[in-house]
């Protein structure tokens, strides 16, 4: 078993979590950033802002962490090239086609009691695994 | 004006909590995936950390009648499990397993500025585009992003 970041992890959750909320508290709204992206192209002209705004600050988040003192943002990318360009593809898709991903099914929907979210989490969660899988134990 | 401040608030603590649970490191999620390998369980303290503020959290906003900044909740209405739930849902699953990135963690480590990352996002965005492109031919695409889970 690998290092776990046991106390990150909990900490990074719960403020995913503080965040999730405070967008529905204030704007009313579900935290799933595909469907923020995805509306930033295909939205309505006055739902832009909000839309674009999130994904400023989300950046801008991780960056005020990786500048921090005790921070840092670790990159090891897992695919390179055509696979990596495939993957984005998929996940593109992937989300637009089922409505959400692992923000709005896994954090929201699951916090919304949504059966359509935990069959969706399920889903790509052990899709995930066995691409995992197959493509690290069988065919690599 | 008042929505795009909070939700760059929002987006903030979002991209903070990434960081600070490294699961802006693909490393990190594809440890976790990969069940035959050295499993890393750091993505469940993630999701029971998240969950935990969002489960109580959701119950009572949702108990008042109106969001504070905007005039109403604007939840997904779609109730039944249907096959494109199901089939994006497994198209993604397929996505994340190969590069380690869902959408958030992904747009979030473009602070690195890694070309890398940068590449996949572009094909994300561009596999989205393609989908909504072919939902509109369809004329099954007439949903907005604002009746989606996101």
């Amino acid at each position: 078993m690998a290092e776990a970041n046991v106390v990150g992890g909990i900490i990074g959750g719960g403020l995913i979590g503080l965040a999730s909320l405070m967008l529905l508290a204030l704007n009313g709204r579900i935290a799933g950033v595909s469907g923020i992206v995805g509306g930033i192209l295909t939205g309505s002209a006055g739902d832009r802002w909000w839309r674009a705004a999130f994904v400023v600050g989300l950046i801008a988040g991780a960056e005020v962490y990786a500048l921090a003192p005790r921070g840092g943002l670790p990159l090891h990318m897992q695919a390179q090239g055509l696979g990596l360009i495939a993957a984005g593809l998929l996940v593109g898709i992937g989300t637009r086609i089922g409505s959400g991903c692992t923000s709005g099914h896994g954090v929201c929907g699951l916090a919304r009691l949504s059966s359509r979210s935990l069959v969706a989490t399920l889903t790509f969660i052990i899709v995930a695994v066995i691409t995992v899988f197959l493509s690290r134990h069988v065919f690599s | 004006m008042k929505t795009a401040v909070s939700a760059l608030l929002s987006g903030f603590i979002f991209g903070l909590g990434l960081a600070v649970s490294e699961m802006t490191d693909p490393a990190r999620v594809i440890g976790f995936l990969d069940l035959a390998g050295q499993w890393d369980p750091t993505l469940l303290f993630v999701m029971g950390g998240a969950l935990a503020v969002t489960l109580p959290g959701f119950a009572m906003v949702q108990r008042r009648p109106r969001p504070l900044l905007a005039e109403k909740f604007t939840m997904p209405t779609k109730k039944e499990i249907d096959a494109p739930l199901i089939i994006g849902a497994a198209i993604f699953g397929i996505g994340w397993g190969l590069a380690g990135f869902c959408p958030g963690p992904a747009l979030a480590a473009l602070s690195t500025l890694s070309p890398s990352v940068a590449e996949f996002v572009a094909a994300m965005i561009a596999g989205q585009w393609l989908a909504s492109r072919v939902e509109l031919r369809l004329g099954v695409g007439v949903q907005t992003f604002c009746d989606d889970e996101g």
